[in-house]
């Protein structure tokens, strides 16, 4: 049999197979090129960046709890211009899509940060991510309330050519809705889910672990939820999805498809074992190859209910 | 690197202090005193993530086993404290354990013929033998200042000495050695071109790096923090730097830039 056919497009940007690196967990790319073959990845997608330079929060910022583990890093970033001069010449020499994860403390800022972006070449497209809970102004407050994601959504699109990719999050209610809201203000993709605020306590001095109180939970812990979000979303809007949360698998990736995502992403799963995103691609092949499946894209929604 | 290794020993030393020998690639011979290694402990998701251990000793051994040849080794030495140094304590010879090394910036060890001055904690103590070994080959003058709760924190010391290595001891409850915090024996010691390297508890560490501005005495301190990914991807494990403040934020990544610092370079207490 040939081999199965894993390419797969999300909003006009080609990749190769369905897996791409999660924005904040895996740096700006070079820090896993000892690890894994960059050019074996579906796409990148860098830390979220936002116009300055970000300093992030105190410390603690990381613990770890059964099955995930919580993070306040608060959106630590080197800002828009160290990235384009520093990281970007470096990823340009990648033959990989590179997306650029970037958010704003102002809805002004949001607009900025993405025309900046807008026209350079070897940006393939852009997330932008409404959904941190990691940051008092910004960030969670567009990602639960639908019309100010609406306002986000519809200024980057005017300041941007790119593909736009909208990134949610699972702290509402109603995720249908954010989706909903997003595609309406003219998103060419959602990706879901970012992180949930949790919280772990030390018992001992009778404080909270993190010195932000509370963090955003990721890794297998957040799977199903992550799963039930992207088939829910997936029946009620026509954008293509990307499926994040707890995957360390190709047969969780293949889950997320089945649900209704056409990529995927991975990110604890990479601190865990550096060449995460590609194994899961080959594991993903293998199961095709298994399956005497062609296509990795004939499993995009195809989940029997 | 990332590699698959074969435990070949793991020894209880004394009451939850361990020693634990791999086989390793022998890449890893070029690597520095003061880098560490991220191991993940089970495959199973809890604990999750990869536990971080500074290198203990790194060489060559022969196997018993007919027809082997030279086999690189990395040691560690570890002290359970939770869930993951506890199953790390159950592994047998003969059992595999994933492992990132060499990561991170070790020691710088300076110019030759200054005496160089170890001071550590505990499993402080960890990366300091690896370090007495290179410091040793080259013929340098080594003092060891080893601290702990009890004797039972006092780990290694005849290997020390076995290097050539003059040991000074103090402990909390006066068990073995001197009684008291061994930064007091240090600082009667402490003189003009000396080096010193240090490696424990973060308070020792403050005392030690405060103590060597007063003296002006150059110092390089290995520090800890919670890591997830081990090589600066994550920005989990970050610290102050020396000119830290709310309004200008100097972070740096114990992961990366680290987890050897000068100790000018980072903010103490
Ligand atoms: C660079 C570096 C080198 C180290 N070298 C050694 C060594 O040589 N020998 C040794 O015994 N210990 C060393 N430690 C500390 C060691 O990593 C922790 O004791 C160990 O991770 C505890 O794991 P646990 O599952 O038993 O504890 P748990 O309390 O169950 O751990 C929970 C979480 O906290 C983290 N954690 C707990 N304590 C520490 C700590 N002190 N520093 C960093 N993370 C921690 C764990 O990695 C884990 O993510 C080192 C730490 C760092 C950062
Ligand atoms: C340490 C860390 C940093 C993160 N930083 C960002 C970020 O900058 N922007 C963003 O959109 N998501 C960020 N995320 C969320 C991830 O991209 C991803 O949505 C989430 O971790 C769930 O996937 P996982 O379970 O595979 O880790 C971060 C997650 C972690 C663990
Ligand atoms: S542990 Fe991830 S940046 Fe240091």
């Amino acid at each position: 049999m040939q081999r199965p056919d894993m390419s797969v497009a999300v909003a006009g940007i080609k990749m190769r197979n369905p897996v791409m690196t999660a924005s904040g967990t895996f740096g700006y790319g070079a820090e896993f090129a000892d690890y894994l073959d960059l050019e074996s990845i579906g796409a990148m997608i860098s830390k979220g960046l936002s116009l300055k330079p970000k300093a992030g929060n105190p410390t603690p910022r990381i613990v770890e709890t059964p099955g995930g583990m919580l993070n306040a890093i608060g959106l630590q970033n080197v800002g828009i211009d160290a990235f384009i001069e520093q990281k970007l010449p470096y990823l340009k020499n990648v033959n990989t899509p590179v997306i650029v994860n970037l958010y704003g403390n102002t809805l002004e800022e949001y607009g900025e940060v993405a025309a900046r972006l807008d026209g350079l070449s070897g940006v393939a497209g852009i997330e932008v991510n409404i959904s941190c809970p990691n940051v008092k102004q910004g960030g969670i407050v567009f990602g639960t309330d639908p019309g100010a994601a609406q306002e986000v959504v519809r200024l980057v699109k005017k300041n941007t050519s790119k593909p736009m990719i909208v990134k949610l999050s699972p702290n509402v209610t109603d995720v249908v809705l954010m989706a909903k809201a997003c595609a309406d203000a003219g998103a060419d993709a959602l990706s879901l889910i970012n992180t949930l605020t949790g919280m772990a306590i030390d018992l001992e001095r009778r404080r909270p672990v993190l010195a932000n109180v509370t963090g955003g939970l990721s890794g297998p812990a957040i799977k199903p939820v992550a799963l039930r979000m992207v088939w829910q979303v997936a029946r009620a809007v026509k954008l293509p999805l990307i499926g994040i949360g707890g995957i360390m698998n190709g047969r969780d990736a293949l889950e997320f498809m089945l649900a209704g995502a056409t990529a995927v992403q991975v990110g604890t799963a990479s601190f865990l074992d550096p060449s995460a995103a590609q194994r899961i691609a080959g594991e993903m092949e293998q199961y095709l190859v298994d399956h005497k499946i062609d296509s990795v894209s004939s499993l995009i929604g195809a989940l029997e209910v | 690197m990332q590699f698959k290794s074969m435990v070949v020993s793991n020894v209880e030393l004394s009451p939850n202090y361990f020693r634990m020998r791999m086989t390793a690639p022998q890449e890893l011979l070029a690597s520095a005193p003061g880098q560490f290694l991220m191991l993940k402990v089970t495959d199973a998701i809890d604990p999750l993530l990869r536990r971080p251990f500074g290198l203990f000793d790194v060489g060559t051994f022969t196997a018993e086993y007919a027809g082997c040849g030279a086999q690189t080794y990395c040691e560690i030495l570890y002290k359970v404290v939770g869930k993951g140094t506890k199953l790390l304590a159950a592994l047998h010879h003969g059992d595999v354990v994933d492992l990132l090394a060499p990561l991170g910036r070790g020691f710088d060890l300076g110019p030759a013929g200054e005496e160089k001055v170890l001071v550590g904690g505990g499993v402080g103590l960890a990366p300091l033998y690896y370090l007495a070994k290179a410091l040793v080959e080259r013929g340098e003058k080594v003092r060891l200042f080893a601290g702990g709760r009890n004797r039972d924190d006092i780990l290694c010391i005849t290997e020390f000495e076995r290097l050539g290595v003059e040991t000074y001891v103090a402990t909390d409850d006066g068990t073995l050695g001197e009684s008291g915090f061994v930064t007091q024996v240090l600082e009667r010691h402490l003189n003009k071109g000396m080096r010193i390297f240090a490696c424990g508890p973060t308070p020792m560490l403050d005392a030690v790096a405060k103590m060597s501005a007063r003296h002006e005495v150059p110092c390089q301190v290995s520090m800890e923090a919670y890591m997830a990914c081990g090589v600066g991807a994550c920005l989990g494990c970050v610290m102050k730097g020396a000119n830290h403040t709310e309004a200008t934020p100097d972070y740096r990544c114990v992961c990366k830039d680290g987890p050897v610092f000068d100790s000018f370079d980072l903010q103490w207490s």
